[in-house]
């Protein structure tokens, strides 16, 4: 039986999960989850993630929920697959999981913030607060403070490749990438040319082709 | 006997007894570096070279530097296998995912609500700051929804991510701890069956007694 992923297109957490499974060159299925038709909240669907969120994935009789988790599965699992998304040797590894934790803990709460405020309420047609957006540009840069650091002594987060460490932020740096928080991005030289790197991989491409024109 | 592991930052940091827990569950010696936020040593020039954001906790063996609780865990449940409690990071690839899941639902959706009200009820008063009653009206409506989920969860299997006490479980002993046992909020926990149940257990095991030993002893 194939692997399927239920979510959303457009989602910042599926597209999160969908990328590590296309970066391993994974057969899945890719089921939409009706948002409008309160799916999400059916007890169908609450079997498949309790919080009613998106994504939720199974392999075979393996059902789990959380992007990051489902990511690291595929990645661990399936690891002699496509892109090796994590390292092997176990120093380097605890280096990888450190930064997919800064990830996590981080950049996620700063970002996500100003994905909502900047790219999605105007979608919405609902207004940007402002206040919010200069508190969460202020987090933000003081974590790319952090992240320009880092990446001139690395080539990538977590270390000399492309792990999930960096895949973990491909939806929310896409998302501010079309708003005026990618001046952020480009103030910072490292952090400017490694979003460019990421953000242009082949797998990237095709989960960002989905969305609508 | 091997060179104990480095840990810095005090015990009454949530964040810095997550690593205590662990290391205590897989039997590894540790010695405790104290880091005075009060004095500011976490933003001092020697301490962000091995915690570039200046928090606590930071990890050094012999061999690494770490730092972010939950990474610092994996690393030393992933380098003691056989030492101390045995399935604390899963024996095998599917209770693993298990254990990531809700590592993540812990940090994604368990771990805002609950530190927000710990800093506002057990924190903000302690260092004289005052309280934002609107937020803790809101995180509190947060938190329900989670352990109103866990509730459920519970009811199925006797820990988080199956039938034995894993680092999933262990990651939520600071938050609760605080929550439970030193502000008034304890029936959020205790007046859910299966979730009270859990708690008692979990936080009755003798790793974590040894936590909130050190977390109350007087010399902070």
């Amino acid at each position: 039986m194939a692997m399927k992923l239920h979510g959303l297109v457009g989602s910042n957490a599926t597209f999160r999960s969908m990328v590590a499974l296309i970066e391993k060159d994974l057969d899945f299925e890719f089921v939409p989850v009706d948002f409008a038709a309160r799916e999400h909240k059916t007890p169908q669907y609450l079997a498949r993630n309790p919080f009613g969120q998106v994504p939720a994935f199974e392999d075979g009789d393996l059902k789990l929920f959380e992007s990051r988790a489902i990511s690291k599965y595929v990645a661990e699992t399936y690891a002699d697959k496509g892109t090796n998304l994590t390292f092997n040797d176990s120093k380097k590894l605890a280096i990888q999981t450190v930064w997919m934790e800064v990830e996590g803990q981080k950049f996620d709460p700063a970002s996500a913030k100003l994905v909502w405020e900047l790219a999605l309420k105007p979608i919405f047609g609902q207004t940007t607060d402002d206040l919010v957006v200069a508190e969460f540009e202020q987090k933000l840069s003081q974590v790319l403070d952090v992240y320009e650091r880092r990446l001139t002594e690395s080539k990538f987060l977590g270390g000399d490749k492309f792990t999930l460490a960096d895949l973990y932020h491909l939806p929310n740096i896409h998302y501010l990438m079309a708003t005026k928080a990618k001046s952020l991005f480009h103030a910072r030289p490292h952090v400017g040319a490694w979003c460019e790197d990421i953000l242009s991989r082949p797998a990237w491409l095709k989960v960002v082709a989905m969305l609508p024109k | 006997m091997a060179t104990p592991v480095t840990v810095y930052g005090p015990p009454l940091s949530t964040a810095v007894s997550r690593v205590l827990v662990c290391l205590l569950e897989k039997d590894v010696p540790f010695q405790l570096v104290p880091i005075s936020m009060a004095k500011g040593e976490h933003k001092k020039p020697d301490y962000l070279k091995i915690q570039p954001f200046g928090q606590v906790p930071a990890f050094q063996d012999d061999e690494i530097t770490l730092f972010e609780s939950r990474a610092i865990c994996r690393y030393i449940a992933d380098k003691y296998p056989s030492k101390g409690t045995m399935g604390l990071f899963g024996t095998n690839p599917l209770v693993k995912a298990s254990i990531d899941q809700w590592l993540e639902a812990e940090s994604q959706s368990f771990n805002p609500p609950s530190s927000i009200l710990a800093f506002q009820l057990v924190f903000a008063p302690r260092m004289k700051l005052k309280q934002d009653k609107a937020l803790i009206k809101q995180n509190e409506a947060k938190l329900v929804k989670v352990l109103d989920i866990y509730e459920n969860r519970l009811g199925e299997s006797r820990y988080l991510a199956g039938d034995e006490f894993t680092l999933a479980d262990l990651s939520h002993l600071p938050n609760t701890q605080y929550l439970v046992e030193k502000t008034n909020r304890a029936e959020l926990f205790m007046s859910r069956r299966n979730v009270g149940r859990w708690w008692d257990e979990i936080s009755s095991r003798p790793s974590w007694k040894k936590v909130v030993e050190m977390q109350n002893a007087p010399s902070q």
